[in-house]
């Protein structure tokens, strides 16, 4: 049952100092476009802010953009294509803001090669537990407090406004090749090989599937496209180009019974991956199939009832990689309808931010109904092969970790509390989240 | 705040000894559960049952001075209950049972048990509710009795406290809709406890184990009254409509 919590929707900085400043003993909290998975956005009997009035996008000559904490990824995506250009990292929704962007310091399918958004912010402003607004940059003299922010959780402040670098798009299409594996050996290898040639790379894996067929999945390796490539693509098959919709296509309704089963979703997991070619080479695709192929359907969370849903994200380095075939083992035997995972291959992390989730290795992320009988147990489990295979869970998407899986998995959690404590000593910024794991 | 897979990070028990009470955390116990206070009046059974859990592997057990019928004293008490954390889940498992001859012979008796279990009972049940509206969250388990649902001739007094207890949770239950506090009523018939050791079992009897699992799925469900067993749903539905002269001869 979530909780409940006063939303207070400030139009001026000014207002927003005021909320802070007001703040009684259950503080404050911005939240974003309410995307995250778990309890980061909510804070049960205090404040939260809803910064959708800080909409502002400002698109400098150089190509980086100055944009409202509350900018929608998804309506700034249109105004950066126009200009050829690209966010400089996607998550697998463009509806969530440029705050919580920072907030979750998110990764996306180049994180192997373009690391996380933090690693393309220029600056921050941050307004403050005191009502102060600082600006803070990457490059300051003492960078500590960007870096706990990128990554924070919304526990250091309110986040503003952000700068940040964008990338090239030539147009508003993708090159991709797709690869159809029947194992989770063979698709980890080929992910190894392949990656370092491709901008974009995720694989969608089968949870369910069992035994030889573990871990089967489709690997998409993707690339912008080039013009040339797009005309000739529309001249051959009449291949759309690059619809970036605003709303979805469909919408899913709220359902009393999850139409969700076992046998539903093996059917469903069955047809997509049969329906994955092989090998397909150099297949033009949109920007928003490629990078969001969940916003076509709007509310799809809501499929799976009123018990709800959690995901399950971790990231572990490469030494630790039997932890996804055991995740994946452990998690099909429970016989949990779920939906395609994802599985992906991170970068070297941030270490900056001691609150930033990718690791250089691999994370795989597994939605699954929360009534499943049994999970709890499983996912505890879990957790522990995660950390002692030196991973983390994300804290983006977590609902259920402990505070000792945080503080085992995230090492710097003292620089981060250090940092918070100097800027924060009343501990204002709080949230579900932050009250759970003690943070 | 519990979490995603509704496991509480802290509960506490008022009337901390209850044995429904105890099979309760026991089914609620996860790695989640950090901190868990038994408030009881200071006695040798409270000290065995930290002990108890203790031995169990219960982390973060406490115990805090509680008496029900001193009404005066339950601000300070929650007070304390609810100053270094947030309270996830709250049971209310405190009660008399009492004898129903020796109520009739002594009303002071019978006024006593009054006072324990529905003064007592509002007093806590209105206290923790306006905590954990300030909170934002949290569950108010509350231990009725079908007892309470149609007063029998063989128990009416003790009947009589949960019928007030009953209403008083029901209501709350209906008012606390969109606070984030969430009460679950629980009605079982019979339970076989250190309580009711000297009686009879009724038919359709459960044990504290059975409560604990209805109180659990009640509580992930997000319902507002469960029965213990289930069926005596339909059996207390058709108590009700019986007409009274035919009720007051039952053997019940």
């Amino acid at each position: 049952m979530p909780s409940l919590a006063k939303v207070a929707q400030p139009r001026t900085v000014h207002e927003v100092a005021q909320l802070v400043i007001a703040a009684g003993p259950r503080g404050v909290l911005a939240r974003g476009a309410g995307r995250t998975y778990g309890d980061g956005a909510q804070n049960g009997g205090g404040t939260v802010l809803d910064l959708a009035a800080f909409d502002s996008i400002d698109l400098c000559d150089d190509g980086d953009v100055i944009a409202g904490a509350g900018v929608v990824l998804g309506h700034l995506v249109p105004r950066l294509l126009d200009r050829g250009r690209f966010l400089p990292v996607t998550p697998g929704t463009r509806w969530i803001t440029v705050g919580g962007a920072v907030a979750a310091d998110v990764h996306g399918k180049n994180h192997h090669v373009d690391s996380s958004f933090g690693a393309h912010v220029r600056w921050l402003d941050l307004l403050t537990a005191d009502g102060e607004v600082r600006r803070l940059s990457p490059t300051d003299a003492d960078p500590r407090l960007f870096h706990a922010t990128m990554g924070g959780m919304g526990l250091t402040g309110v986040l503003l406004a952000a700068r940040f670098a964008t990338i090239e798009a030539p147009t508003a299409s993708v090159r991709v090749t797709t690869m159809r594996v029947d194992d989770l050996d063979r698709l980890m290898a080929l992910m190894v090989d392949n990656d370092n040639a491709h901008r974009y790379s995720v694989a969608w894996v089968d949870a369910m599937s069992r035994g030889r067929r573990l871990g089967r999945g489709v690997l998409t390796l993707g690339d912008h496209a080039r013009p040339d490539e797009v005309l000739q693509a529309r001249r051959g098959s009449g291949v759309a180009g690059g619809r970036l919709a605003d709303e979805p296509r469909l919408t899913a309704p709220q359902v009393p019974v999850s139409p969700l089963n076992r046998l539903s979703l093996a059917a469903f997991n069955e047809a997509w991956f049969r329906r994955a070619p092989r090998l397909r080479e150099a297949e033009i695709v949109g920007i928003a199939p490629y990078f969001y192929p969940l916003d076509a359907v709007g509310g799809w969370n809501r499929l799976y009832g009123q018990g709800g849903f959690l995901q399950y994200q971790f990231a572990v380095p490469d030494s630790g990689s039997d932890v996804v075939r055991r995740t994946l083992e452990r998690l099909s035997a429970l016989r949990a309808p779920s939906f395609l995972s994802v599985l992906k291959r991170f970068g070297p992390g941030r270490t900056q931010s001691p609150l930033s989730f990718p690791l250089a290795g691999w994370t795989l992320a597994i939605d699954l109904p929360a009534r499943t009988p049994g999970l709890g147990a499983v996912l505890d489990q879990l957790d522990e092969e995660v950390l002692v295979a030196g991973g983390r869970l994300y804290l983006a998407k977590d609902s259920r970790a402990v505070p000792a899986t945080i503080t085992a998995g995230y090492p710097r959690l003292g620089e981060f509390r250090a940092v918070k404590n100097d800027v924060d000593p009343r501990g204002v910024f709080v949230s579900d989240l932050s009250r759970r794991l003690a943070l | 705040m519990s979490d995603a897979l509704d496991r509480p990070a802290t509960i506490l028990v008022l009337g901390g000894t209850s044995d429904i009470a105890l099979a309760t955390v026991r089914a609620m116990r996860s790695p989640a559960l950090s901190r868990l206070v038994l408030a009881a009046r200071p006695s040798p059974a409270r000290d065995e049952t930290v002990t108890l859990l203790e031995s169990e592997g219960f982390s973060g057990v406490e115990a805090l001075d509680f008496d029900a019928a001193d009404t005066s004293s339950h601000e300070e008490l929650l007070d304390a209950a609810f100053d270094s954390t947030d309270l996830d889940v709250v049971i209310v498992a405190f009660g008399v049972l009492g004898d129903q001859q020796d109520f009739e012979d002594n009303p002071d008796h019978a006024v006593e048990a009054a006072q324990v279990n529905y003064v007592g009972g509002v007093s806590v049940c209105l206290r923790v509710a306006q905590r954990m509206r300030a909170q934002g969250h949290g569950s108010i388990v509350v231990l009725s009795s079908v007892a309470g649902e149609r007063a029998r001739r063989s128990n009416f007094v003790y009947g009589s406290t949960k019928a007030g207890l009953d209403a008083l949770a029901s209501g709350l239950a209906d008012a606390s809709q969109g606070t984030g506090v969430h009460v679950l009523v629980v009605r079982p018939g019979f339970v076989h406890t250190s309580m009711t050791a000297h009686l009879e079992a009724a038919p359709l009897s459960a044990t504290p184990e059975q409560v604990a699992d209805a109180v659990v799925s009640g509580l992930r469900r997000g319902s507002t009254v469960v029965y213990v067993p289930a069926a005596l749903r339909v059996v207390m539905s058709g108590l009700r409509h019986l007409p009274r002269a035919v009720f007051r001869r039952l053997p019940i």
